[in-house]
């Protein structure tokens, strides 16, 4: 495993200077990526990493019996242990990869949904989640009738706790929610949320894809049932997720898909399936993803929560308070605490337009619904502009946003 | 300058202030388009005779593009034989997607030749083209541009 360790105290031009796209552009200007909420850049040690691996150690893993492909499973199964630690899981046993975030809430719905609820069950949403932490439900609705509620949002975009318990019910049998927005920042208490779900017998999935980039993830003390989110928002490759499921939930969950290493034995009269993990993991893996990933966990880890937090809340109160200078702009949802991640709107200029002035600033941001059509709906907004940061954002950035933003209201004026 | 360009005055007129805005009793056709990758949704009003089309309106919101493509569109169109303007749907097309001038004469559409810098605004600018074409088809589907 190759990882060039920063010495410490640590400092925040040498981490910057760990990932090589900032050096580049963005339409011929120096590049200023504020889009970290949709996928983080990658430093030079994650690039290394998988590189490196299918240099000196690939080949396909748990099959072969030679030296290499003994080697290419460890870095494989040593990095399903790393996440255990990464989350604070009981168990690496309780650790799937999946292709992400999407995918993971998609076996849950299919895999434990579909083959133990029935029409009347309820799941609860929020009217904040993202479409990957809806569409599987409605589609589960579409297959089996379950019946979807969804938790309000308030204007200062937390959610409304009090219609929560007014929502839970004995027909109650999943609560689904985001720990924290990808479109307002706000963290959601998902250790009272899943509390509440546990005393009337449902239980929880927690979509942290928001929220594993940013801050330290326990999901004892949580104490959900599903824990998902994905490698690239963690400045990790694309390609592998994971969900994190508590063992005796796993083990009772039939397999999601049929291929070669989920099974023990096969015949064309009958498959016994593996144990495990292992049952969800069909087919040859994103193998050099996972390892990529590892590399990512070991480079978040070494930095250490304690500084990226310091170091993004900072940044995040920064950008607020500039963002408020701008006239006519106003942030949605001013609740805290937030992760680094600020949507607004600018009078009289459309988000797709300040984000093409933005663009051509060598700016990147999200302009859109961010997969969010609901929320947009809630604060009757076709659209926001999203600003979100990763470790590598600095105030000179939010600096570069808000020239750009006032450029954008002296074009439109 | 390729912003200047997608920008210039009069799509940031149009975006602002835009023309034949409204439901008009004398609509023969009636079609929504929306794109919902940004927002944009309008609703156009097409008055069409004898296979002219005499007038379009619309109403909706979306984007500085999307509205001043609709705005100009509606006074390019007017009193053009449906025909004709199936030329100018597919020259303007061309002209957001390519950048090139096309064989119709597209009169001050010409302006939206900086949509091709920026790919990601061709479903903004000819999202009204599209919702006046599935109207002449007598499409009675919603048109997406997504």
């Amino acid at each position: 495993m190759i990882i060039t360790q920063h010495k410490t105290p640590l400092n925040h031009e040498q981490i910057r200077a760990d990932f090589p796209i900032l050096k580049g552009t963005n339409r011929g200007k120096p590049l200023v990526y504020l889009d970290s909420a949709s996928s983080a850049q990658k430093p030079h040690q994650v690039i290394e990493a998988i590189s490196h691996f299918y240099t000196h150690d690939y080949a396909n893993i748990h099959r072969g019996i030679y030296e290499l492909s003994t080697r290419s499973t460890r870095l494989y199964e040593d990095t399903r242990e790393q996440v255990k630690d990464f989350i604070h899981a009981a168990s690496a046993q309780e650790i799937v990869f999946v292709r992400g975030t999407t995918e993971a809430i998609n076996l849950v719905a299919q895999s434990f949904g579909r083959t133990r609820w029935q029409a009347g069950d309820e799941v609860i949403l929020s009217e904040m989640e993202h479409h990957a932490n809806i569409v599987p439900w409605h589609m589960l609705r579409e297959q089996t009738g379950i019946v979807l509620r969804v938790i309000p949002v308030l204007d200062t975009g937390e959610l409304d706790m009090t219609a929560y318990q007014t929502l839970l019910s004995p027909r109650t049998k999943l609560v689904s929610v985001t720990h924290a927005s990808n479109v307002l920042g706000v963290i959601n208490p998902v250790k009272q949320i899943t509390e509440l779900a546990h005393a009337i017998g449902a239980a929880v999935l927690i979509d942290g894809a928001q929220a594993v980039p940013h801050l330290p993830v326990n999901v004892q003390d949580i104490g959900c049932d599903f824990y998902v989110f994905s490698s690239h928002k963690c400045y990790g490759p694309t390609g592998v997720g994971v969900l994190y499921a508590k063992q005796p939930l796993l083990d009772s969950m039939p397999p999601w898909q049929g291929g070669g290493d989920m099974i023990e034995t096969v015949s064309f009269t009958q498959v016994s399936y593996a144990k495990g993990p292992q049952k969800f993991e069909a087919g040859t893996p994103d193998i050099a993803s996972v390892i990529g990933f590892s590399a990512a966990m070991h480079y978040l880890q070494h930095i250490g929560f304690p500084f990226i937090t310091t170091h993004e809340q900072a940044l995040l109160r920064y950008a607020e308070s500039q963002l408020m200078t701008v006239p006519g702009l106003r942030i949605l949802g001013t609740a805290h605490p937030k992760v680094g991640v600020v949507s607004f709107v600018v009078d009289g200029i459309h988000p797709h337009d300040l984000g093409t002035v933005l663009d051509d600033e060598g700016i990147a941001v999200r302009a859109g619904h961010h997969c969010a059509m609901p929320l947009m709906e809630r604060f009757k907004v076709p659209a926001t502009v999203r600003a979100s940061f990763g470790l590598y954002n600095t105030t000179d950035d939010v600096d570069a946003l808000v020239s750009g933003i006032l450029a954008a209201t002296r074009l439109f004026s | 300058m390729s912003l200047r360009e997608l920008y210039q005055e009069m799509i940031v007129d149009h975006g602002k202030h835009p023309r034949n805005v409204g439901k008009p009793e004398t609509a023969t056709h009636c079609q929504v388009g929306h794109n919902p990758l940004c927002g944009d949704k309008l609703c156009l009003y097409v008055t069409e005779r004898n296979g002219t089309v005499e007038n379009v309106h619309f109403e909706g919101s979306g984007c500085a593009i999307s509205v001043a493509s609709a705005s100009l569109m509606t006074e390019a169109v007017k009193g053009k034989t449906v025909d004709a303007v199936r030329d100018m749907f597919a020259g303007f097309h061309q002209l957001v997607t390519e950048g090139k001038e096309p064989a119709t004469d597209m009169g001050k559409l010409l302006i939206f030749a900086g949509v091709m810098e920026y790919p990601a605004r061709v479903k903004c600018a000819t999202l009204a083209w599209h919702t006046l074409n599935a109207a002449l088809n007598n499409d009675l589907r919603d048109v997406c541009t997504e």
